[in-house]
């Protein structure tokens, strides 16, 4: 058996371990379901709210993929702006920084104010929280080039144009890829927070809404299922951007050397 | 010698970095068109600063530079690393140059296929540089030098970083390459017998700030075989340049 089969059987072991134990003792000691509900009952819980849970998920998804491309999309343009002109640069990051550093959950309120629908509201927060990673990713990969290829497009006359498409871009793709792939994740967080602060309930209503509901009619073994729910699609969201981004990288022979491991273990 | 004809003119050269260090001191330099000279100094001496002035990608404090025929694409530089970019093929790589300087695709192709076929790697034109050898990687390096063909070739410690082996032969090879198209050459080296080896003659500068202090012809006529590397007369000119560089104060 090679490393990598043993890593996922040991990290496979420790969950079921973990789930194990945690039903062990909500039977042990006679926790009432309640109070907190056993991994069987949150299972049990899941399967039965599906029809309520599983459309909520999709919105709350669809609000984190639509941010995470309004996000990318803006943060890489404006990245590009930054790098081509100087002045811009000082315009764009006191910004960037600044909406940052003020957190999704106070912003969210304001946002809600301005925009009246609310779809849109929730997917400006989320976009807003992972703009931040891909801009200042982008910017950073834009500017480190080797000097030396830099020479050599100078040498040859080359325009600030033919630097940015055949140096600078493909040359950043690793940064920016590497900032989209934490974007995707805080889209998530994005997209709950906001719901969160808009409270949406109705056909509208995202897994945000659902736990709230649930918390306020005690079904806690509900609550258990939204977040169950929430942390797969994340996960899930996670891996597949990583993926994306191996494949990629891979495809334009920027991966990293460390990454070309045996391939029999998969 | 005389400044008419000639493919590189440096005349009273002289740098200083922002921080105060005068890297070369009221340097004169002239390549006649066609000829094939080597530079060797001790590190730090401001070799590949005079290599990075005469391509034109640094303007020295103050002095006079003057290439003919200059513009995009008269003068090629080979680093001593390859700066290959990763994402494209070998070709992609040597038809950068030729793509830059806007010439139409089919015209690129074909010129980027002769460079190919003249360092000898045509198999290898759809691979990427992190499928090949080192050796490999400086061959592409040269060919895409050479596709914008071009009259001034500054090359900055080239085969610095490849084994003896492959230096020797890529060594034979530029010499083969130019005895064909007969280019201008100024190779930048800390390698005394690669510089008596290749060149027509080698130029020895002092330590910083860098100055040309001694000139030794190598008149062994070209192509050269590789005897001559193991003839006496080879030794007796290496040990000429070595005492130079003695001379001129510091370690090659």
């Amino acid at each position: 058996m090679s490393g990598r089969a043993a890593d996922r059987l040991l990290r496979t072991a420790v969950l079921a371990a973990l789930l194990l134990l945690w039903e062990g003792l909500v039977r042990l000691y006679e926790v009432p379901h309640w109070l907190v509900p056993g991994p069987l009952a949150v299972a049990a819980e899941l399967w039965r709210a599906r029809e309520v849970l599983l459309p909520a998920l999709a919105v709350t998804l669809g609000t984190a993929l639509l941010a995470l491309v309004v996000a990318v999309g803006a943060a890489v343009t404006l990245g590009v702006l930054a790098v081509l002109s100087r002045l811009l640069e000082y315009a764009i990051l006191p910004v960037a920084v600044t909406l940052q550093v003020v957190p999704v959950v106070a912003v969210a309120p304001v946002i809600l104010v301005y925009v009246e629908r609310v779809e849109t509201a929730l997917v400006l927060c989320a976009a807003l929280v992972a703009f931040f990673p891909v801009l200042a990713n982008t910017i950073t990969g834009l500017e480190r080039i080797d000097p030396e290829q830099r020479d050599l497009f100078r040498l040859y006359g080359a325009s600030r144009w033919q630097e940015l498409l055949w140096l600078r871009l493909p040359a950043a793709l690793p940064y920016i890829l590497a900032g989209i792939r934490v974007a995707g994740t805080l889209a998530l967080v994005g997209a709950v927070v906001a719901e969160f602060a808009a409270g949406t309930a109705g056909e509208q209503a995202g897994l945000a809404f659902r736990i709230l509901e649930s918390g306020w009619r005690l079904r806690i073994a509900r609550m258990y299922a939204a977040l169950v729910l929430l942390a797969a699609a994340g996960l899930l969201l996670h891996g597949l951007l990583r993926q994306g981004e191996r494949l990629m990288l891979r495809r334009l022979h920027l991966a990293a050397r460390e990454e070309a491991r045996p391939s029999s273990s998969t | 010698m005389t400044e008419t004809g000639a493919a590189l003119v440096l005349r009273g050269v002289r740098h200083v970095w922002p921080n105060g260090i005068e890297a070369l001191a009221d340097l004169d330099l002239v390549l006649a068109d066609g000829s094939f000279t080597a530079l060797v100094g001790p590190s730090g001496c401001g070799k590949s600063t005079t290599l990075r002035i005469a391509a034109g990608l640094l303007a020295p404090s103050a002095g006079e530079v003057r290439r003919a025929p200059d513009g995009p694409g008269a003068v090629a530089v080979v680093f001593q690393d390859p700066v290959l970019l990763p994402w494209t093929h070998v070709l992609g790589n040597i038809a950068l140059p030729l793509r830059l300087l806007g010439l139409p695709r089919a015209e690129r192709e074909r010129r980027a296929l002769d460079a190919l076929r003249l360092v000898g790697l045509d198999s290898a034109l759809h691979l990427h540089p992190d499928e090949l050898s080192g050796g490999m990687r400086m061959r592409v390096s040269v060919a895409r030098a050479l596709a914008t063909e071009p009259r001034l070739l500054l090359m900055d410690e080239p085969f610095a970083a490849l084994d003896e082996i492959t230096r020797f032969a890529l060594d034979t090879e530029l010499l083969r390459l130019w005895v064909q198209r007969r280019f201008t050459v100024l190779f930048v080296t800390h390698s005394v017998y690669e510089a008596v080896f290749l060149a027509e003659r080698v130029l020895v500068m002092s330590p910083r700030p860098g100055r040309i202090v001694r000139e030794i012809p190598v008149d062994e006529p070209h192509p050269r075989a590789r005897a001559f590397r193991a003839s006496v007369r080879f030794a007796a000119l290496c040990g000429e340049v070595l005492e130079a560089l003695e001379a001129a104060g510091g370690d090659p």
